[in-house]
């Protein structure tokens, strides 16, 4: 490989050095370094805030906190952690950093339009966080937004609204980034069907991020014009409706689920294959899968409404077509676990991080079955059963990949190359931390515990205690893990173009990788997860 | 555990059995067959990776076998939901009026109160409106719940089989007490019921 170019560290897109080449550069990778930074900083906060919740439900009645410090926290919680982590986590950094370099471009369409985005994140981020300081207090509603509290609380509702309307725009100014890089910037000779499987899911994605995403930003200046003016749009005492409220949030943060898991659905089409050393099973049904998810995922979003009176037709009908959404993702899995089949499989860590995630992602979605039905989702609807179910899906499923990208390509991203042995030992603390955390509240759920309670029964109190224990353990891995990787950045063993034996096309190039990306463009192949290659690539 | 304080618990609990007992043999197929795989595949062994593209049939088997499973929850998952919705005619009705953080009662006498009594063995239906934002009322031992709504009356139906009492809960949340809305409903016999009725408390 020629040594001629200089790594997209050295080398900028402008004539700045120093912060300013970073805060006006147009390369995609310094864009999903900077969206790395941020983002990771704001999933440690929602970490720290899970984390004294947790603490306070120790035990029964006060602890450490008054309800509505508690109220305030779950709010703030769920809206940093979806709005400021798992959306745009995987497509933000590792999309940005990856979907040009293997579809063989030198960069996404509007590199432009992909600075601004980060931009317009940093404002919404900056937006919420100011809306905990104003007059009011910051905001107890929920992440749900349901109205007519949110009309009627008197915290900075409209403020953290606003916030997430701002960073909506940053994931639609994203998403339509992605559609115009992946149509029209593919390398000479990269067909759709030869794209790896991660660029198909993120382009499924991007679908989603430009569709569903008005929606929400629509129903949020509704809810703001009603809370300023009084208009009755929502709230029944002004002769709104609330249902109607919950069905324009629920359609679009129900895609909003796919727009979380797809991205991690493509890593993990791509970790497999990379140390199974052979090609995926079943391109077409997983890139078909992702397209099929994104598009009957706009079909199921009353699910979340299954005991708030809407008509009994609305609801078997939901419950009906929810079942149908469940199917796509049983194909993934069942082809991942195909492509181990007369693999040569060596269990390095991002693939250690993918089995947890298929153990965790499936008790998710299993769990998602109780809920789809009728009978047992009017039971444990707005229970502890369902903040377990989706703590699976996001954080055992979206959050898992996000650690398992990282430990994949933080060698190709950073060129240096963490502790194995570590990293070994973080996938284990990580399972039993997490489902120790996690799976009581499926129990307390069945149980009848209600989520969003500051104070709980007697009864469940051991369970309680146990999930507390779990979150200290799971919180305490994430940051062992967030130390080797730091010490690795400073003092870890320089990396090789190609550590793991991969592929796809940034294996091809150094690692870090210059700034043009390719020097010269390797060849094409019909299959992206074709091995035979890999010979005459150490040879390069 | 005892026997389901109604019937409709008792077809709840099956459905849960049935679609968790589906998903334990899928979840442990699944989670043996692949570390049976990294075991037998394991790169240490040194034999060669055969590329294998897919299998038609393989896709159609696993399409078509989890359509069929699934279609089986819905079924039971509906058929016991549709227990709840298919109200005898001329429940016992009581008046449920739920305001932050409380819920109460009112019966057909004009009686009021704050803990829901009824009588054993009779179809009990709530009529129940908010008079702010939404709750929803939850009696976890019957396995039913219905959110609350201000403006909009919705209905939740039960029949009792067991005396005893039951918690209550809010389960939308609706503010700073939310987690102490809490109440009782109260199965009674039914000349204790009416005694109580007839009573001023």
């Amino acid at each position: 490989m020629a040594e001629s170019s200089a790594s997209f560290y050295t080398k900028s897109t402008n004539k700045y050095s120093g912060i300013l080449s970073w805060l006006l550069t147009k390369d995609h990778k310094r864009i999903g370094l900077m969206y790395m930074m941020a983002i990771i900083s704001f999933f440690v906060v929602g970490i720290i805030i899970g984390l004294l919740m947790r603490l306070e439900l120790i035990s029964p009645g006060r602890t450490i906190m008054d309800a509505q410090t508690y109220n305030t926290l779950f709010t703030l919680h769920g809206v940093i952690m979806i709005f400021l982590f798992i959306i745009p986590g995987l497509p933000a950094i590792f999309g940005n950093f990856f979907l040009p370099i293997q579809i063989g471009a030198e960069d996404v369409a509007f590199p432009r339009l992909n600075l601004l985005s980060w931009y317009v994140y940093i404002i919404g981020a900056v937006l919420v966080l100011v809306s905990l300081f104003l007059p009011g207090g910051p905001i107890d509603t929920g992440w749900t937004f349901y109205i007519p509290y949110s009309v009627r609380s008197t915290t900075n509702v409209s403020m953290a609204l606003f916030a997430a309307f701002v960073l909506g725009f940053s994931s639609i100014l994203t998403g339509i980034n992605f559609i115009t890089t992946v149509h029209r910037m593919r390398a000479p000779g990269m067909g759709f069907f030869k794209m790896p499987l991660f660029v198909w899911a993120t382009y499924a994605t991007a679908w989603i991020q430009i569709l569903a995403t008005p929606v929400i930003a629509i129903t949020i200046i509704l809810v703001i014009i009603e809370r300023s003016f009084g208009v009755g749009i929502f709230d029944p005492a002004l002769g709104g409706d609330p249902i109607l409220f919950q069905h324009m949030f629920w359609i679009y943060s129900h895609p909003a689920v796919y727009i979380m898991i797809l991205p991690a659905m493509g890593v993990v089409s791509e970790i497999i294959p990379t140390f199974a050393r052979r090609t995926i099973f079943g391109y077409k049904a997983i890139a078909m899968s992702s397209l099929a998810i994104a598009f009957v995922g706009y079909l199921v979003w009353a699910h979340h409404m299954f005991s708030s009176g809407m008509s009994d037709t609305a609801r078997w009908i939901f419950s009906l077509l929810t079942f149908i959404v469940a199917l796509p993702s049983g194909v993934k899995i069942f082809n991942w676990v195909a492509t181990m089949y007369k693999g040569s499989i060596d269990p390095q860590p991002p693939f250690l991080w993918v089995m947890n995630f298929i153990f965790l992602f499936s008790i998710g979605g299993l769990t998602g079955l109780v809920l789809g039905s009728l009978a047992t989702d009017v039971h444990l609807t707005d229970t502890y059963f369902v903040v377990a179910h989706f703590h699976y899906v996001m954080f055992g499923g979206t959050g898992t990949i996000f650690f398992a990208a990282l430990h994949y390509w933080f060698p190709k991203m950073f060129g240096k190359m963490y502790n194995i042995r570590f990293s070994q030992i973080a996938v284990a603390l990580y399972f039993i931390g997490f489902n120790m955390l996690y799976f009581p509240k499926f129990i307390m759920g069945y149980m009848g515990m209600p989520r969003r309670y500051y104070d709980y029964l007697p009864q469940f109190t051991t369970l309680q205690r146990i999930s507390t224990v779990g979150s200290w353990i799971l919180a305490g891995t994430i940051f062992f893990i967030f130390g080797y990787f730091i010490h690795a950045l400073r003092k870890g063993k320089k990396a090789t173009s190609n550590p793991w034996g991969g592929v796809t096309l940034e294996w091809h190039i150094p690692s870090p990788p210059p700034l043009e990306n390719f020097v010269k463009l390797p060849e094409i192949k019909d299959d992206p997860y074709d091995f035979s290659q890999l010979k005459e690539m150490k040879d390069e | 555990m005892g026997i389901a304080p109604t019937a409709h618990a008792e077809s709840v609990d099956f459905v849960m059995l049935y679609i968790v007992a589906v998903s334990v043999v899928l979840l442990l197929g699944i989670t043996a067959t692949m570390i049976y795989f990294v075991f037998k595949y394991n790169r240490k062994k040194g034999h060669q990776p055969v590329d294998i593209h897919g299998n038609t049939l393989l896709e159609v088997v696993w399409i078509v076998i989890p359509t069929l499973l699934v279609l089986s929850m819905f079924y039971f998952g509906y058929t016991s939901f549709r227990e709840l919705r298919d109200i005898p005619e001329n429940p016992f009705t009581v008046k449920v009026t739920a305001r932050m953080w409380k819920f109460d009662f009112e019966y057909p006498n004009g009686k009021k109160a704050d803990t829901l009594y009824v009588p054993i063995n009779k179809d009990i239906e709530l009529k129940m409106e908010s008079m702010d934002v939404n709750h929803a009322f939850y009696i976890p031992a019957f396995r039913i719940k219905e959110d609350i709504i201000h403006g909009k009356v919705n209905h939740l139906y039960f029949k009792p089989r067991e005396l005893g009492d039951y918690d209550v809960a809010c389960a939308e949340y609706c503010g700073l007490n939310h987690s102490a809305m809490y109440t009782k409903v109260k199965v009674l016999y039914e000349n204790d019921f009416d005694k109580w009725l007839k009573g001023r408390e």
